[in-house]
């Protein structure tokens, strides 16, 4: 070790933050409930992201049980078969997912890895989680209305969202498309907060290439989703003209029952590019923070520091910057100009290169390190396995001649379910058993936590690798009902069978976790203060679950990065992120 | 899709100047010890505020810069006839532009601790940019007792969608303006009203920029400009 030429070990006067600017909860209602505490938001934004996920859940099974067991099921019929994929795809990807990584994670980890006592704007951090609330609600009340929720897919393409073939037309589009405005004004609210955080609430010490690669995939994620989900408010608020006051910003001229219809001018293509400029940034506010999060696991629990840490940052900037000009590769079978194909086909073969070189490093942090197989370590090592899986096939639709044949089959399923849909869900996952100890200040039981991970893991291949097989025999998605067809052989019904099957037993495992949560919140082993041995700051909180303003009295300095495991000459096998540097040690380390 | 990648090119830009300030080539693993950076210190310091509007800003920016790409894309089109602007809007400008005047004005009297300026700024502001509102929407009913309604012809829709997202974005602003001068009422001295009057006026002045943008690409005068991004985007 080397010591910084500006660096002054002694004499740092310790940042104390006078008590008038904390803000204190003064009745049990703003403590737990309309808290501006940004733990306590994390908490409500979890809770409800899994509530609604269970939703989806549930409607995934019922659309696994159409699709193994066609006919069988007299409840489900090709209407609803339409609005269980929209409402489950759309839950999953934005009100789960993202509300869980950057609502829930980002409340609760920014502020504590970057020694804050909360968010800059704790006020506006509660409106967000409040509008959220309300999104979620909107949404989920489009189960009740009449005509139930809409089937327009979840991508909502028009002119068919607001036509009369589609589900769901009278009040499901429009109440999903307020969901969706609703949502996106609060997580502005909530991304204002995360950034401004990261950027002027650290403490000292902590640069930016101190801070621990779950900050650095949050923040990015977030910048990222600042700039991308206007483009869904647009399209939104354009759709939603058009099914109200009968605008033509989406619609073409058009026969509907034989009738022509009042609109006329209008250019779906529009839709789709806005649609997926938001898109596709999407597939990476949802895949960043997980990159940060496995990268936190992985070299807690390998015992190692991260490998090519530089490395890392700049990748998440450069797929970060990447996401934004490659959105037209969801639109290949749209049709356009064959050099737009290309360069679109181009820049998606090229973010794969800093993908590539997180993954290697995953790997090379593991390379020789004293592995740990928690659970967290676990299900980091089965989000690597499964990201590489979901990012070849990647590899293959990214290109526009492979792509337009397989593009409505089973097989582009089976590839974002890998890639966006098992794999950040195993970073969540890994991330609760992880961070769960300092949530609650108890263990999650371990038994049970091992059930779920192999149960998860394995079913989870079950359902999702048998599927790119049956895409590639010419499969077609969105289908309720195959029917008999000369190019689907019987033994794909029969694997069809199977993978609704191995759903269900997953879909059932997540309860097991369920349970496990509440449980262990009452009968789990005491975790102490850092259970893991962790170097960053989260760890390092003078009380578990950390108090109102997280550090007692004194900020915490920050010395050294968030990788210290098993430095050469350490007492232990973990330096933490505010223990001040020893001459001795420093001297021990000395080449 | 060509104003916003302008916009995000300009964004990167900006991204890119500052992180090249941020020591990212360091070696954190070989640097032990507290370095001191010269960011200032505490989280709820004005500097953070003002931060954060610049995000907003930069997220709002983004909102009309994807209305701009929508109507450009859509204006390509064969039968696209545009809408004739009412005079009106010209005046509303001007209105707007004595707004962003007056809020400057606020901004400066706060800065040289003279209360009485602050308050004269932020009525006269307050006033204006209500007045630019109100002219709107009489631009509005000029075009509706003329025949041009929202649903009637793209360019309608595209027009009322616009000019009704600045005229909300300006409203909110009109709310953090009232609370100000609500401060301001209640007897609050120059020092406390300070860093929400020097918001207000960045605030005002990135909408009188965003609306002379809309103003230009509405009446065509972007036309030619937009035609030569897309001939070097394509």
């Amino acid at each position: 070790m080397v010591d910084v030429p500006f660096d002054t070990v002694a004499g740092v006067p310790p940042a104390e933050v006078g008590e008038v600017e904390l803000y204190h909860p003064k009745s049990w209602w703003t403590r737990y409930v309309f808290s501006q505490d940004a733990k306590v938001i994390a908490v409500q934004y979890s809770i409800t992201a899994m509530a609604i996920g269970m939703v989806a859940l549930v409607l995934s099974w019922l659309m696994r049980l159409q699709l193994g067991f066609p006919g069988t099921f007299s409840f489900i019929d090709a209407n609803q078969y339409l609005q269980f994929i929209t409402m489950h795809g759309m839950i999953m990807v934005i009100y789960l997912l993202t509300a869980l990584f950057l609502g829930g994670f980002g409340n609760y980890l920014i502020p504590l890895m970057v020694g804050a006592r909360d968010m800059v704007f704790p006020y506006v951090n509660m409106l967000s989680y409040w509008v959220y609330l309300l999104a979620v609600l909107v949404l989920a009340s489009t189960f009740f209305v009449p005509g139930g929720p809409t089937g327009a897919g979840w991508t909502l393409y028009p002119p068919q969202a607001i036509l009369s073939g589609s589900p769901g037309q009278d009040w499901g589009i429009i109440l999903m498309l307020a969901s969706l405005i609703l949502f996106i004004i609060g997580f502005t609210m909530g991304g204002l907060n995360y950034v401004v955080t990261v950027l002027q609430a650290r403490t000292r010490g902590m640069t930016l290439m101190r801070m621990p690669l779950t900050v650095w995939g949050i923040f990015t994620a977030t910048v990222m989703a600042l700039l991308a989900f206007p483009a869904l408010f647009v399209a939104s608020v354009m759709l939603l003209l058009d099914r109200l006051l009968g605008t033509s910003f989406f619609m073409p001229t058009l026969v509907e029952m034989g009738e022509l219809t009042k609109y006329g001018g209008g250019s779906p293509i529009l839709f789709q590019h806005l649609f997926w400029f938001f898109g596709h940034p999407e597939v990476y506010i949802v895949a960043l923070p997980a990159f940060g999060i496995i990268s936190d696991l992985i070299s807690t629990h390998a015992r190692k520091n991260i490998f090519g840490y530089r490395m890392m940052v700049w990748a998440i900037v450069a797929i970060g910057a990447l996401s934004f000009i490659v959105w037209a590769h969801h639109m290949y079978v749209s049709g356009m100009h064959p050099y737009f194909g290309f360069f679109f086909a181009t820049t998606t073969l090229i973010i794969a290169i800093p993908t590539a070189i997180k993954v290697y490093n995953w790997v090379l942090t593991l390379w020789r390190g004293d592995i740990h197989l928690t659970i967290p370590m676990l299900f980091a090592l089965a989000f690597i396995i499964t990201f590489v899986n979901g990012g070849l096939t990647g590899l293959f639709l990214g290109n526009v001649v492979v792509d337009v044949p397989l593009s409505d089959t089973m097989f582009v399923v089976a590839h974002f379910h890998m890639v966006m849909g098992i794999a950040p869900i195993l970073a969540v996952f890994g991330g609760i058993y992880h961070w769960y100890p300092k949530v609650t200040g108890r263990m999650l039981n371990e038994v049970l936590g091992r059930f779920h991970f192999w149960v998860t893991f394995l079913g989870a291949y079950a359902v999702f690798f048998p599927m790119h097989y049956l895409g590639l025999l010419g499969m077609p998605r969105r289908y309720h009902d195959i029917g008999e067809t000369s190019f689907i052989p019987a033994s794909a019904h029969d694997l069809n069978a199977f993978m609704s099957v191995a759903a269900l037993i997953v879909g059932f495992a997540q309860l097991v976790f369920i349970f496990n949560l509440i449980w262990s919140l009452f009968k789990g082993k005491e975790a102490g203060g850092n259970p893991w041995g962790a170097t960053s700051l989260e760890w390092q909180t003078p009380e578990t679950p950390p108090g109102h303003g997280n550090w007692g009295k004194e900020l915490p300095i920050v010395y050294r990065w968030a990788y210290d495991y098993s430095v050469p000459g350490a007492a232990r096998d973990f330096v933490p992120q505010n223990e001040p540097p020893t001459r001795l040690s420093a001297q021990g380390a000395h080449p | 899709m060509s104003a916003i990648i302008l916009f995000m090119a300009g964004v990167a830009a900006i991204a890119g100047w500052w992180l090249s300030q941020q020591r990212l080539t360091a070696k954190p693993w070989l640097e032990e010890g507290v370095i001191v950076d010269l960011r200032e210190e505490s989280g709820s310091s004005p500097q953070a505020a003002k931060i954060g509007l610049g995000v907003f800003l930069a997220v709002v920016g983004s909102l009309f810069a994807l209305f701009i790409s929508a109507y450009s894309m859509r204006m390509n089109m064969v039968d696209w006839r545009t809408l004739p602007l009412p005079a009106l809007l010209w005046f509303n400008t001007g209105v707007l532009v004595l707004s962003s005047v007056a809020l400057q004005w606020a901004y400066i009297a706060a800065r040289r601790d003279n209360m009485d300026g602050v308050i004269l700024g932020l009525v006269g502001g307050g006033a204006s940019a209500v007045t630019f509102l109100v002219g709107q929407l009489l631009a509005w009913r000029q075009l509706n007792a003329a025949g041009y309604f929202v649903a009637s012809n793209p360019a309608n829709s595209f027009f009322y969608l616009i000019t009704a997202a600045h005229g909300l974005h300006l409203m909110g602003g009109l709310v953090a303006l009232g609370r100000t001068t609500a401060k301001v009422w209640r007897g609050a001295e120059v020092a406390q009203v300070r860093v929400s009057v020097e918001l207000c006026a960045i605030y005002w002045h990135f909408l009188l920029l965003v609306w002379l943008v809309l103003l230009g690409v509405l009446t065509g005068w972007t036309d030619n400009f937009v035609d030569i991004c897309r001939q070097l985007l394509s």
